[in-house]
């Protein structure tokens, strides 16, 4: 028995793989080729079921299949060592795909989602680990997002892996103490995951993988399995408020609109409202952090119908917060602007005098967009042109090089 | 963050065709293992070797946009002799990488010390800052 290949049949086997993954892992206690397995899986899953349809059990097709290569992985390994007597007990434990599905357990994803985000892994590594082992993506849908050879991503997984493998990490869920502890990490990769989606979803990247969508699907995914902490709900509010906007943000020929000129009844209705919902609910929870916060200043701007609308005095106290919970230069230059909506613009250019000798900042193209913004707004025309011009030269993204020079043509025109 | 790492070097004329085989194929075996290791670290984007300037035209529309070609001027400084692409997780391990390619052995094994030029690749806008 089988059902036809639809369009929701692709959302099935990403949300199969982590379970697959975590069941073939459990079961042969080696993550690294357990993961190789089940990508293999899943590739003869995309081949096969668009032509065949899917098996009434989907999953425990993925798991014969994943367990398969891991059977026969092991019998060319023990051959290759010689040991031809030892093929018969190691192949007894493929037993029946049954018994492998009764021993899984729901936290597995989760399990998978710390070891890809192990500390002693770089962010682009475990951010393509992530996608692979949890987010059920293949290393050609991975490689095509990052508009890197599919070679290159095979191997940036693969030495993950083996940084994994050496740090000797068990497949085991972490302590209480240690999910706390590394939940930041977890959440930061699934936050750079959606700023990378979000960056490439304009211009000429049109054809990538919608990183900004997975990124959210994996956040929702990961509140399922830790529905009480209020900083997942954060975060997935955070992507959703952020991502309503994402057809008002540029313009015919691609060129950034900022948020103050941007056609508000194109924002996203549906993902507003329950951004504001999950938000609202986890900031009833009293553990107030970074995302939540980063959230409730994005739900402000929603809320506006106008821009004129906004009610910066609630964003500057947002911002006030942020600053005592995640001190940074970014977060002070996003106060100053805040400052600068409620008490004028002088205040803002005051309070970023402040950030000019922080090296962190001292040279990025914010510091001089954000200050020639406000140069504008005093009427220091000038003054202004000369930090777009700055500010275009140091950012290293096309649409907004674009925008800055064209703010300074305009002012120049003026 | 990518980032492109220029190989520029060898006015006309001079350098490499005119080394001692034994060096020249110390310098080959040198490049292909940067390759290797670079795709290797999962961080090589794209590596182009291009051909040497005898082979390079200079091209501008002339009338009715019709191509007008003429040889590189000769006393150009400097030619790109290749590049390459690589996606790393910061401007100092590019230049990392830079400077191993910059020390890739000339003459006698001695170290070249090319001048090699390391600029960001333009990306998209980053999240939209509030």
């Amino acid at each position: 028995m089988t059902k036809p290949w639809d369009t929701t049949s692709e959302h099935l086997l990403r949300e199969l793989a982590p379970q697959v993954l975590g069941a073939v892992a459990r079961r042969f206690r080696d993550f690294s080729a357990a993961e190789d397995a089940v990508q293999e899986a899943l590739i003869a899953a995309f081949i096969q079921w668009p032509k065949e349809g899917i098996p009434d059990n989907s999953r425990g097709w993925l798991i014969q299949v994943a367990s398969r290569r891991m059977t026969d992985q092991m019998r060319s390994e023990i051959a290759r060592r010689e040991r031809e007597t030892a093929v018969a007990a190691e192949t007894e434990n493929l037993t029946s795909i049954l018994e492998i599905e009764a021993d899984m357990d729901p936290d597995d994803t989760l399990i998978l989602l710390f070891m890809c985000c192990h500390p002693a892994l770089t962010p682009s590594s475990a951010i393509a680990l992530t996608l692979r082992a949890v987010g059920g993506l293949t290393t050609a849908e991975i490689a095509n997002a990052f508009l890197v050879p599919e070679a290159t991503m095979a191997q940036r997984i693969s030495r993950a892996k083996q940084t994994i493998k050496t740090s000797g990490t068990p497949f085991r869920l972490p302590s209480p103490q240690e999910r706390a502890e590394r939940l930041p990490a977890v959440l930061h990769v699934l936050y750079l995951i959606f700023s990378e989606g979000y960056a490439s979803s304009i211009g000429s990247h049109l054809q990538r993988f919608d990183l900004a969508r997975e990124a959210i699907r994996l956040t929702r995914n990961t509140k399922t399995l830790l529905p009480d902490n209020a900083e997942v709900a954060g975060l997935l509010a955070l992507m959703l408020l952020t991502d309503a906007r994402r057809a008002a943000r540029t313009g015919p020929d691609e060129e950034l609109i900022p948020l103050d000129k941007q056609d508000r009844s194109l924002w996203d209705r549906l993902e507003i409202s329950e951004g504001i919902e999950l938000l609202t609910v986890a900031l009833g929870k009293g553990s107030i952090g970074l995302y939540q916060l980063q959230a409730a200043i994005a739900a402000v701007h929603d809320e506006a119908g106008r821009a004129e609308d906004t009610d910066w005095p609630q964003i500057l106290a947002l911002y006030e917060l942020l600053k005592r919970v995640s001190p940074g230069p970014m977060v002070t230059l996003n106060h100053a602007i805040a400052a600068a909506m409620v008490h004028g613009s002088a205040q803002g250019l005051q309070l970023l005098r402040a950030l000019d000798s922080d090296p962190r900042l001292a040279s990025h193209y914010r510091l001089d967009a954000v200050r020639a913004h406000l140069l504008e707004k005093t009427g220091d025309y000038e003054a202004a042109i000369k930090h777009y011009r700055v500010a275009a030269a140091r950012t290293t993204s096309i649409p907004e090089r674009n925008y800055l020079m064209t703010q300074a043509a305009r002012l120049a025109g003026e | 963050m990518k980032y492109i790492l220029m190989m520029n070097t060898m006015r006309a004329g001079h350098g490499v065709p005119e080394w001692p085989q034994k060096d020249l194929r110390t310098h080959i075996a040198f490049m292909m293992s940067l390759n290797k290791e670079l795709r290797e670290s999962g961080e090589l984007v794209s590596a182009e070797g291009l051909s040497f300037p005898e082979q390079a035209r200079l091209v501008r529309a002339g009338k009715n946009g019709a191509p007008v070609t003429d040889g590189v001027f000769p006393e150009s400084k400097e030619f790109l002799a290749g590049y390459w692409i690589v996606d790393v997780d910061s401007a100092e391990r590019a230049y990392a990488i830079a400077a191993k390619a910059s020390a890739a052995p000339g003459p006698g094994g001695a170290p070249l010390n090319m001048p090699i030029e390391v600029r960001p690749i333009m990306s998209g806008p980053p999240l939209e800052m509030l």
